[in-house]
């Protein structure tokens, strides 16, 4: 069953007609179910789902493309995106954006929307920030890690 | 600011699913907000403050 409602994709896909000329790639870090079942060992919880809906979001554009990396089976594959063994599910948006940007866990809820605006402005890689903020982001003096804490409600 | 700058890197994290990052930055409340390691904000901030903790943040950084 689609995690997406329908009236939902339809919506989304109007969106990204508009919004998402360009490329963009997501790069899901996830963790396969393992056949064994280790004790003390966990599994992870959102891992599934969130590619599920993932691949449910790629569907409603032709310029969304998923990559999908397991950590269970390479530990190394999100190095250059700073995404360590522990970190999953998390995923990466590819495009025109400048800097990175990271979702850590499944995005449901109110980050859904958040998703579906940052897939926009990294496919454009335009955001709707005044021109004095990007003028003083484009003179940053040094790196600069975002965290933003959320939950889904 | 991630899309704008090469500098900034943007996390969304999930709290429940990462106990431990929400641990480590005493997430008590939604959306917290830290840049750095350093400065925090915590609810919904407009475009200046944040842009504001975003240059504290760096200039910290800097004097080190």
């Amino acid at each position: 069953m689609a995690i997406i409602s329908d009236g939902n994709a339809d919506q989304v896909r109007t969106f990204f007609a508009e919004h998402v000329q360009e490329p963009v790639t997501v790069e899901l870090f996830t963790q396969k179910r393992s056949l064994l079942t280790i004790p003390g060992q966990q599994e992870c919880e959102y891992c599934e789902e969130t590619e599920s809906l993932l691949n449910e979001v790629v569907a409603l554009s032709p310029n969304l493309s998923l990559a999908v990396h397991d950590l269970r089976a390479d530990p190394h594959a999100g190095e250059a995106d700073g995404i360590t063994a522990e970190m999953v599910p998390s995923f990466v948006l590819h495009g025109q954006d400048r800097g990175k940007i990271r979702f850590l866990g499944i995005p449901a809820g109110y980050e859904f929307s958040t998703l579906i605006q940052d897939i926009a402005s990294v496919s454009t890689g335009t955001t709707s920030l005044t021109p004095a903020t990007r003028d003083a982001l484009a003179q940053l003096p040094g790196d600069v890690h975002i965290r933003v804490f959320v939950t889904p409600t | 600011m991630a899309v704008e700058s090469v500098r900034v890197t943007a996390d969304v994290i999930e709290a429940n699913e990462f106990p431990g990052l929400s641990d480590r930055y005493q997430v008590s409340g939604v959306p917290k907000i830290v840049i750095n390691d350093k400065v925090e904000l915590l609810g919904a901030q407009p475009e200046k403050r944040f842009l504001a903790a975003v240059i504290e943040a760096t200039q910290e950084r800097v004097d080190q």
